[in-house]
C-alpha cells in the first residue's frame, strides 16, 4: 500500500516539474519565433528569469525522491537510457548558462548566440522527455537482474530490438514539444503584453491544433503497443477521468484563450498536461517500468520500492518538507508582477 | 570489465571535481555576506552594503555554475552506478532527496529575492533573505555529507534478501557519528576558500590603488574570517576526523601516513615518496612520535603499518592518497601561516599597505580550492577498495550495462562542455572583478535582469 502512495507522490512531483518547467522550456521554444526584438527576447526571458530554476528543482527533488522510493528503477531507468540521460544533462547545462549568462555582456554576437542555445535546448530537451516517456510506456528489454540497455536507435521500430528512438517515442517526443510549446505560449500570453502577447496568442492557437492531432495519435498508438494500459482503464473505468481532465484542460485552453481570459487558459494548459501524465501514470500502474519481452515480468511498485520502514519514515519528512516547498513556490508567483514590465 | 570500472570511476570523479569548485565557493561566501549584510545594517555604513552587492554578483555566476553542475551528480548515482543504486538507494536516496525538498526549493526561491529583490525589499527582509540562502546552502552541504558519510562508515541500516541494504534507523542515518566532524570540516574548507577569494581581490584592489574603501573592507573581513576557519580546520575539526579515521579506517590512515610498518612512536612524514613494491617510503623527513602522539594522543603509541592489514583491504592507489593528503596538509599549513601574519598584520594597522603580504594574498587565491580538492580526493580514495565501506566494493557497484565505452564517450563530452563552461566563468568573473563595487543600485544601462545571475 504505502508503496502506492509513493508511485502516486512520485508521480505527482513528475507532473509537477512537467507543468512548472514545462512553460519555461516552452518559452524557450517559441521564443525564436514569437519574439522579433531583442526587446522582447528580454521580456520572455524575465518572465522566466526569477522562476525557472526554482522549477528545475522538481526534477531533482522529483528525481531524489524516485532513489530513494524506488531504487530498483532509479538504478534500472538511469543506466538503461544512460545516452539519452546524458544529453540531457548536457542540455539542461547548455540551457542553465544560456539563461544566467546572456546579459552579462553587451554584445551584438552574445546576445543572438545565447538566444539560439537557449531555444535549441529546450526544443531538444522537451522531444528527450516526450522520447523517455514513450520508452516508458512500450517497456525496455529487462534481463534477469532487472536491467536493460538501450542504444540510440536500433531500426526504429518498437519490436523486440527497441533503441530509445523508434517511430512509437519519437511520437511521444513530438506530442511533448507541441505540448510545451502551446504551453509556452500560454504562458507569455499571460505574462506579457503588447504585439509579443500577440503574436504568442496567435503562435498558441495554431499549435494547439498539432497538440490536439498529437494527443489522437499518442493516445491511439498507446493502446496499440501496451496492451496493459487498456486492461488497466477495463478493470478501474474510475481511472477515465485522468484523460478526461487532460482533455478538458485541452479544450479550456482553447476556449479561454478565445475569449482573451489568459490566466484561465494557461491553467487549463497546465491541466492537460497533468491530466495527460496521470492518465499515462494510471494506466502503467502498478508497473513503474514495463518490460517488453514476454518472458521478463516488469518492474513494478512491489518489486522496485525500498523496505516499508523507509517509506514510512520518509512520509514523515517529505509532507512537511512540500508544504514548505509549495509555501515558498506561492510566495515567490504572487509577489511576480502582473505583467512583466521591461 | 576492469576498464569500464576505470571509466566509470573517472566519469564520476571529473564531474565531482569540477562541481565541487563552485559550491564551495558559494556555501562559504553566502555566510561572509550575510556578515557584510549585518554590519552594513548595524553601522549604516553604505561602503558595506556595496560591497556585499559586489560579492552577490560573484557569488551568482558561482552559483549558476554549481547549479547546472550539480544536476549531473544525483543521476550519475543511477547512471554509472546502478548497482549501487539499486542496493543502497532505499538509504542513500534518503538524504539526497531530503536535499532537493529541504534546501533547494529553499534556496532557488529565496535567490532571485536575494540576486535582484534588493530594489524592493526592505534592508532587513533584504538581509533575510541572504540568511535563508545561506541557510539553504549550509542544509544543502549537510546532506551531501550525511550521504558520503554513510559510505565512510555506514549507521543505521540492516542486510535485507538479495544483499539489498535497508534503512533501520533513520536518526542513525542522519546523525552518523562521522558526519559531525566531516561536516564542520567541510563547511570551514568553504568559509576559508571564500575568504581567500574576497582577500585576494581585496589585495589586488589594494596593489593597484582601487576602490580604496572596499579594499580594506575585503581584507579585513577575509583575513579575520579566514584566519578562525582555518586554524579550526587543523583543530579541533581535521584532528576530529583523523582520530575518526584512526578507529574505523586504520587501513586508510596508514597509507595516508606513509606508515608501512607497525611502529610505536610512529613518525609523520612530512616529505617522501611510497615506494609500493619495496614497501617503504624514499627520501622522508620525519617528526618522530609525532603520528602516535596526534592519533592516540601519547608518544609512545603503537599505531598500525600497511603491511599488518590483508593486501585485499589496502586502498587500490596508494601513491595518489599519500600525495593528496600531504598536498591538503601541506597548503593548510601554509595557509595557516598566511592568514596569521596577515591577522597580526591587520591588528598591528600595517596590512592595507604592506605590499609582500599583499602580493601573498593575491597570489593565494588557488590554493585553497587545490586543499579542499586534494583533501576530498583524501576521503574518497582512502575509502577505496570499498564503495560502501565494509559493505559493497567499488568494483561491484556501477552499471553492468553500461560499457566502458558509453561511459567514455559521456566523459570526453563532459570534459568537452566544462571546459567551455570553465573558460566562460573565468571571463565573466574576471569582468565582475575589473568592473568592481558600484557606488549605487544601478544596473548597467540597458542590461535589465532576466535570469538569476545576470
Amino acid at each position: 500500500m504505502i508503496a502506492a502512495v509513493w508511485f502516486w507522490l512520485v508521480a505527482i512531483m513528475i507532473a509537477g516539474y512537467v507543468v512548472l518547467d514545462g512553460f519555461d522550456l516552452g518559452a524557450g521554444i517559441v521564443h525564436l519565433f514569437i519574439a522579433r526584438t531583442d526587446r522582447e527576447r528580454r521580456q520572455i526571458l524575465a518572465s522566466i528569469g526569477p522562476v525557472w530554476d526554482g522549477n528545475e528543482v522538481w526534477l531533482i527533488a522529483g528525481g531524489g525522491t524516485l532513489y530513494f522510493a524506488f531504487p530498483a528503477l532509479y538504478a534500472a531507468a538511469f543506466s538503461g537510457f544512460y545516452l539519452a540521460l546524458m544529453m540531457v544533462l548536457w542540455l539542461l547545462i547548455l540551457r542553465g548558462i544560456s539563461i544566467e549568462l546572456r546579459n552579462h555582456i553587451e554584445s551584438a554576437l552574445w546576445w543572438p548566440f545565447w538566444d539560439v542555445v537557449f531555444g535549441a535546448s529546450s526544443a531538444l530537451l522537451a522531444i528527450l522527455f516526450g522520447t523517455a516517456l514513450g520508452n516508458v510506456v512500450r517497456g525496455v528489454p529487462l534481463d534477469a537482474n532487472g536491467f536493460f540497455f538501450l542504444p540510440l536507435w536500433t531500426n526504429f521500430r518498437p519490436g523486440p530490438e527497441p533503441g530509445i528512438v523508434d517511430w512509437f517515442t519519437l511520437i511521444a517526443g513530438a506530442a511533448a514539444f507541441v505540448a510545451l510549446a502551446m504551453h509556452g505560449c500560454s504562458w507569455v500570453v499571460y505574462r506579457t503584453e503588447g504585439d509579443l502577447q500577440q503574436r504568442a496568442r496567435a503562435w498558441g492557437a495554431k499549435t494547439w491544433w498539432a497538440v490536439l492531432a498529437s494527443t489522437a495519435l499518442i493516445t491511439f498508438f498507446s493502446f496499440r503497443l501496451q496492451p496493459h494500459l487498456e486492461a488497466q482503464f477495463a478493470a478501474h473505468p474510475w481511472g477515465y477521468v485522468f484523460p478526461l481532465l487532460g482533455l478538458l484542460g485541452l479544450a479550456g485552453t482553447r476556449v479561454f484563450s478565445a475569449r482573451l481570459r489568459d490566466t484561465a487558459a494557461f491553467l487549463c494548459s497546465c491541466l492537460y498536461l497533468v491530466g495527460m501524465l496521470t492518465s499515462a501514470a494510471f494506466g502503467v500502474f502498478p508497473y513503474v517500468l514495463p518490460s517488453n519481452v514476454a518472458s521478463q515480468g516488469g518492474l513494478t511498485i512491489f518489486n522496485a520500492s525500498a523496505a516499508n520502514y523507509g517509506l514510512y519514515v520518509g512520509l514523515a519528512w517529505w509532507i512537511p518538507g512540500m508544504l514548505l516547498a509549495a509555501g515558498y513556490s506561492i510566495f515567490v508567483y504572487r509577489r511576480l508582477p502582473a505583467k512583466v514590465n521591461e | 570489465m576492469d576498464s569500464a570500472l576505470a571509466v566509470h570511476r573517472l566519469h564520476f570523479a571529473f564531474t565531482v571535481t569540477f562541481h565541487y569548485l563552485f559550491p564551495q565557493l558559494t556555501m562559504g561566501l553566502a555566510l561572509l555576506i550575510v556578515i557584510l549584510k549585518t554590519i552594513a545594517l548595524r553601522t549604516g555604513n553604505p561602503a558595506y552594503d556595496q560591497s556585499a552587492r559586489f560579492w552577490v554578483k560573484i557569488f551568482a555566476i558561482n552559483f549558476a555554475v554549481g547549479v547546472v553542475t550539480g544536476i549531473p551528480m544525483e543521476f550519475q548515482f543511477g547512471t554509472n552506478w546502478a548497482r549501487f543504486s539499486k542496493d543502497a538507494g532505499g538509504v542513500i536516496g534518503q538524504t539526497l532527496a531530503m536535499e532537493g525538498v529541504f534546501s533547494f526549493f529553499l534556496e532557488s526561491t529565496f535567490l532571485g529575492l536575494f540576486v535582484y529583490g534588493e530594489k524592493h525589499l526592505s534592508p532587513k527582509m533584504h538581509w533575510v533573505t541572504a540568511f535563508l540562502v545561506f541557510l539553504g546552502s549550509w542544509l544543502s552541504g549537510f546532506f551531501i555529507i550525511a550521504t558520503d558519510a554513510w559510505m565512510q562508515h555506514p549507521t543505521g541500516y540492516k542486510v535485507g534478501a538479495h544483499d539489498r541494504i535497508l534503512l533501520d534507523s533513520f536518526w542513525g542515518l542522519v546523525l552518523n557519528p562521522w558526519v559531525f566532524w566531516q561536516y564542520l570540516h567541510n563547511m570551514l574548507a568553504a568559509v576559508v576558500t571564500a575568504s581567500f577569494v574576497m582577500a585576494s581581490v581585496g589585495a589586488y584592489y589594494q596593489l593597484v590603488g582601487k576602490f580604496s574603501e572596499h579594499a580594506r573592507i575585503f581584507l579585513r573581513t577575509g583575513v579575520v574570517a579566514g584566519a578562525i576557519a582555518v586554524v579550526a580546520m587543523l583543530f579541533p575539526t581535521g584532528d576530529g576526523q583523523g582520530r575518526m579515521l584512526a578507529n574505523h579506517q586504520p587501513v586508510t590512515l596508514a597509507p595516508m601516513e606513509g606508515l608501512f610498518d607497525t611502529s610505536e612512536g610512529a613518525p609523520i612524514a612530512i616529505l617522501g615518496q611510497p615506494d609500493t613494491d619495496a614497501m617503504k617510503l624514499d627520501n622522508p623527513l620525519l617528526v618522530p612520535g609525532a603520528l602516535s602522539f596526534l592519533t592516540y594522543r601519547r608518544w609512545g603509541a603503537e599505531v598500525r603499518g600497511l603491511k599488518s592489514f590483508p593486501r585485499d583491504l589496502w586502498p587500490d592507489n596508494i601513491p595518489l592518497l599519500y600525495y593528496s593528503y600531504h598536498i591538503m596538509v601541506g597548503i593548510g599549513t601554509l595557509l595557516i601561516a598566511l592568514m596569521l601574519l596577515s591577522i597580526w598584520s591587520l591588528w598591528r594597522g600595517r596590512l592595507y599597505e604592506s605590499r609582500p603580504l599583499l602580493w601573498a594574498l593575491l597570489l593565494a587565491l588557488p590554493f585553497p580550492y587545490i586543499a579542499t580538492t586534494a583533501g576530498w580526493m583524501t576521503a574518497e580514495l582512502g575509502r577505496q577498495p570499498w564503495l560502501i565501506y565494509g559493505l559493497m566494493r567499488t568494483a561491484a557497484g556501477f552499471s553492468p550495462l553500461v560499457s566502458a565505452a558509453n561511459a567514455l564517450f559521456t566523459l570526453i563530452g563532459f570534459m568537452g562542455l566544462y571546459l567551455v563552461l570553465g573558460i566562460l566563468f573565468l571571463f565573466l568573473i574576471h569582468q565582475e572583478i575589473e568592473r568592481g563595487p558600484q557606488p549605487a543600485i544601478a544596473p548597467a544601462p540597458g542590461v535589465p535582469s532576466p535570469g538569476v545571475a545576470a
